[in-house]
């Protein structure tokens, strides 16, 4: 058993979980329905009125918000209460297209903040604890989150933000962090860079870690736990949720637990909608049920995972979700950031090269590397050296400044990308995740 | 006047010259000059060969991508000091040498052949012409 942030909801019996999230859910379809109209279509559309959901039973009832739905209400379009009940927005990055504005009340701040917290207490965290947080600040919600969580908890908090290594290691020494939040290919390039420095884990404070925004291996978390002397906890969040902390881990690090007081969680099959039986794989599914600013009904988040009700030892009652085993979409987390085929075509063609790539995604000291290989062409080809190199440099800029992450660009001789049944195979992943 | 180069795209990996060489054996392509530029990724292979259009065509079919440039070559003495000449009356004539490989000279005894690439051909064949330079032409490059 361990420490808990709101113990009563997070140790709560199932059947006042299932209260909660019934009651909630008609009143959030019923917010919806009156303030937001293209919600209010859709619903008209599958015949369904606020009448038809008294609880949880009838949320499959409903029909599903995909991403794009999301991007076409750019940028205000889903807000459900006025902007001057609004107190801030996070975005995601909008790489993939237009980016979606999340809206938070006051209410949805604390609420968002409670999970965090919950996440910090279950890592072992109480106001004893120095707290760095490593995430990004700004519209990315890492950083907010978890500083909001740490507030919570009472700790104290360095809003040390991403990067400059060199200053995170010092302040974690000086400081005496001894909860570090970042992603954790973060932390472990934080690892290697005090190995350099001749620092071990004795010669650090901390004691713990809660890593998220990307996908991370048990090879990489005892990496993690080894470098930095450690117990690492992974965490689990949208922006279009909220952000980090839909899910956290408990010290039996065995799936996260779902705050199931604000987000109701169900597995789909991705290809009929279909709802799975608990334990099945399938894609996950969230409906947020406390936010008021930006709701969210039966939103598809294209990861695939299993959940599993079974009883936990730390004593919490809410749901568990595995990692997520992969994705419906073609998109691949790469340091963090969402990455798809499409867009690396699209700076291809726009850039004047054939659209024969393929993408070598491979973990070099726990980071990520993205490698993009293209096939030279006729078009392109010259006998000076120097164009060639150059244009691969133009190339990778350009990619970079796309996706918001370094890519390296290597160019292959023509036809040399494997093609399977003449479609060619555009991704390969050596992580093992 | 100037003659045809033909450059070839080859990955930096284990056996991709030999390929290359094995198609041009296979189809009795002469090359009479050849110089490879590389990375560490990538090399050029560029070559003065015999039928340039028909080794082309051949490496096209062969899967190779190809590129046929217009290069100025010159014949100069195999003695020091003349490559030092034919490179000097370039740079007084403010023309930057992009890229340049040399051959011993064939047939002919005491010359070397000097392949060059500047960014205007005709410029540079009327200094260097204007100097006493010796310019090959593709017919006489077949003849070496």
């Amino acid at each position: 058993m361990g420490n808990y942030y709101q113990k009563d909801i997070e140790c709560a019996e199932r059947e006042v979980i299932r209260d909660i999230q019934s009651r909630r859910l008609a009143e959030q379809v019923r917010h919806v329905w009156e303030n937001v109209k293209p919600y209010r279509i859709k619903m008209e559309e599958a015949g369904i009125t606020p009448e038809d959901i008294k609880s949880v039973d009838d949320l499959s009832k409903l029909p599903f918000t995909e991403k794009s739905f999301l991007r076409d209400n750019y940028p205000d379009g889903l807000l459900a209460v006025p902007t001057k009940d609004c107190v801030r927005i996070h975005s995601t990055s909008g790489t993939t297209g237009k980016r979606v504005i999340a809206y938070y009340t006051q209410d949805d701040i604390d609420l968002w903040e409670d999970c965090c917290a919950r996440a910090i207490v279950a890592a072992g965290g109480t106001d004893e604890d120095v707290c760095q947080v490593a995430y990004g600040y700004g519209l990315f919600t890492g950083g907010a989150g978890l500083n909001g969580g740490s507030h919570k908890v009472g700790c104290l908090t360095i809003p040390a933000s991403s990067g400059n290594t060199q200053r995170q290691i010092m302040f974690i020494r000086d400081l005496k962090a001894t909860i570090l939040c970042c992603t954790p290919s973060y932390a472990a390039y934080l690892g290697e860079s005090m190995k350099e420095m001749g620092l071990g884990p004795d010669d650090i404070p901390l004691k713990a870690g809660i890593f998220g925004a990307e996908a991370w291996s048990e090879e990489m978390r005892h990496d993690i736990e080894q470098t930095l002397g450690i117990k690492a906890y992974d965490i689990y969040g949208l922006t279009e949720l909220s952000g980090p902390g839909v899910a956290f881990e408990c010290e039996e690090q065995n799936g996260m637990h779902i705050n199931e007081d604000h987000f109701i969680t169900e597995i789909i099959d991705p290809d009929t909608g279909e709802v799975l039986p608990e334990g099945e794989k399938g894609e996950l599914v969230f409906t947020s049920i406390s936010k008021k600013a930006f709701p969210l009904i039966r939103y598809r988040t294209r990861d695939i995972c299993v959940l599993s009700r079974e009883k936990c030892s730390c004593g919490r009652t809410h749901v568990r979700m595995t990692k997520p085993l992969g994705r419906t979409d073609d998109m691949l987390i790469i340091r963090g950031v969402n990455v798809f085929p499409t867009q690396i075509e699209t700076v291809l063609i726009n850039n004047g090269y054939a659209a024969n790539y393929q993408i070598i995604v491979d973990r070099e000291n726990n980071t990520d590397t993205l490698d993009v290989h293209v096939e030279m062409t006729p078009d392109i080809f010259t006998d000076n050296l120097g164009e060639i190199t150059h244009m691969q440099k133009e190339l990778s800029d350009e990619l970079h400044s796309m996706l918001g992450i370094k890519a390296a660009v290597t160019l292959v001789a023509p036809k040399s990308i494997i093609r399977s049944e003449g479609k060619a195979v555009r991704i390969i992943d050596n992580r093992k995740l | 006047m100037s003659i045809m180069q033909i450059s070839v795209f080859l990955e930096n990996k284990s056996g991709s010259l030999a390929n290359l060489t094995s198609v041009l054996a296979e189809n009795n392509v002469n090359i009479q000059a050849m110089n490879v530029a590389e990375t560490s990724e990538f090399g050029i292979v560029r070559m003065i060969v015999e039928e340039v259009y028909s080794a082309a065509n051949i490496l096209k079919e062969e899967g190779y991508v190809c590129k046929l440039t217009p290069v100025v070559a010159i014949t100069i003495g195999d003695r020091p000091g003349s490559l030092n000449n034919a490179i000097n009356i370039l740079n007084n004539a403010g023309m930057d040498v992009d890229y340049l490989y040399a051959f011993l000279g064939g047939r002919a005894m005491d010359t070397a052949h000097i392949i060059l690439k500047v960014a205007d051909n005709s410029a540079a064949e009327a200094a260097l012409r204007s100097k006493g330079v010796e310019l090959l032409t593709q017919e006489d490059a077949g003849e070496l």
